[in-house]
């Protein structure tokens, strides 16, 4: 198994009324802020055989959706998995 | 009540006496219709303005006699998360007289139905994207090829979400262009009526049925817009009270000001608003009755032939 990270943004063009939200939330602390984005991260551990194309099409056809959101992923490697949550036995 | 099987022709048909008594024996309904009282909070007053409020609507024509639209049975989809599927049941049975049946999301076969109707509400609360979850659940496969045998499928609000996820309507519903849910009533214009979900309506017609949504917001490539404009499948707009298009009048930054489209075939359609809700002038307005009894009236002349 390995663990594997998956951001998805949306796309540049589409408008992110989340991230315009939160922009106006620090400027309103005070803080000088050109731009946010807000996005979706998903930590999955996985097969290692086909991982790349596997996470690929769970991305196209489930994770994100094509038509407004991108994503990115990263392999994060045997030695970090993610952390156990509340859920795992 | 309505997510009970009952036995074919029978179903919500009985006369009120027999209901009744069937309630009250199942203790389904133990509080008789003739016994609601007003609550406090609901003074005669505050009614007598929600009765009020807004121009009258027109009335709407009547349905057509219940013996023929009694022989139409519509499916509404029950996923995990639907809080209009019993809006939608009372109104397609009590208010345009067809049968119901409601359908599982995990039911991989729909058996014998005239349409679909999927209802508003938080699929799997919203989790991942709206309607997405849904969007994967084993009885939109069993829609998929109710579609592409020529049935006739209606999305509300959420249900428009699912089907746009599911790749049977183009384009998608991102979030509103203030973050912020809306909760308002709209007023829609009816851009064509020679559709199956718009023929019993006027040609540009404007007409007022709700909005409640955080993410009705339709986005589409500028190809996929341009397609759906030549294609004339914008069924309805968000305009003002004239019929004029405006921002103001755009609840959620829709593109093109678009409230409600139908896919290619013109046999799929979705919309953000809800016209289960806009069925009886107790809660408003009755213009989104006209929009099941479009469906009913194509339906019928479909089974004339």
């Amino acid at each position: 198994m390995i663990a594997v990270r998956v951001i998805a943004f949306l796309k540049p063009g589409v408008l992110d009324a989340q991230g315009q939200a939160v922009q106006q939330g620090l400027e309103a602390l005070g803080y000088a802020v050109e731009r946010v984005r807000v996005g979706r991260a998903f930590e999955l551990v996985l097969p290692e055989q086909d991982w790349e194309e596997n996470v690929r099409r769970m991305c196209e056809r489930y994770l994100t959706n094509p038509l407004i959101e991108e994503y990115r992923y990263e392999r994060l490697g045997p030695a970090a998995p993610p952390a156990k949550g509340q859920d795992d036995p | 009540m309505s997510g009970r099987p009952a036995p074919a022709g029978a179903a919500g048909r009985q006369p009120h006496r027999a209901r009744a008594a069937s309630r009250a024996a199942g203790g389904e309904r133990t509080t008789p219709r003739s016994a609601v009282r007003l609550g406090p909070r609901l003074s005669s007053l505050s009614l007598e303005r929600l009765l009020r409020a807004g121009p009258r609507p027109e009335p709407a024509p009547l349905p057509p006699a219940r013996a023929e639209t009694g022989a139409l049975t519509f499916g509404i989809v029950v996923f995990p998360g639907s809080n209009c599927d019993r809006d939608c049941e009372y109104v397609l049975r009590e208010v345009t007289g067809v049968q119901t049946r409601m359908i599982w999301h995990r039911d991989p076969e729909l058996g014998a139905l005239d349409a679909v109707v999927l209802p508003g509400g938080f699929s799997y609360g919203d989790y991942l994207r709206a309607g997405a979850i849904a969007a994967v659940s084993p009885v939109l496969g069993a829609i998929r090829r109710f579609a592409e045998g020529g049935g006739l499928v209606l999305g509300i609000c959420n249900g428009f979400q699912v089907l746009c996820e599911a790749g049977l309507l183009p384009g998608a519903l991102i979030h509103n262009r203030d973050a912020r849910f809306h909760c308002a009533w709209t007023y829609l214009r009816v851009e064509r009526t020679d559709t199956p979900f718009t023929c019993a309506f006027a040609p540009g017609e404007v007409v007022r049925m709700p909005v409640a949504h955080g993410e009705g917001n339709y986005f589409a490539e500028p190809a996929t817009l341009a397609e759906l404009e030549r294609e004339r499948r914008v069924l309805w707009r968000y305009v003002d009270a004239r019929g004029e298009p405006s921002p103001q009048a755009n609840p959620n930054g829709s593109l093109h000001h678009i409230a409600g489209i139908c896919n290619a075939a013109g046999n799929v359609a979705g919309l953000m608003p809800h016209p289960e809700r806009a069925s009886e002038s107790l809660l408003g307005g009755t213009d989104g009755r006209r929009l099941f009894a479009s469906m009913v009236r194509w339906l019928l002349e479909r089974r004339r032939g």
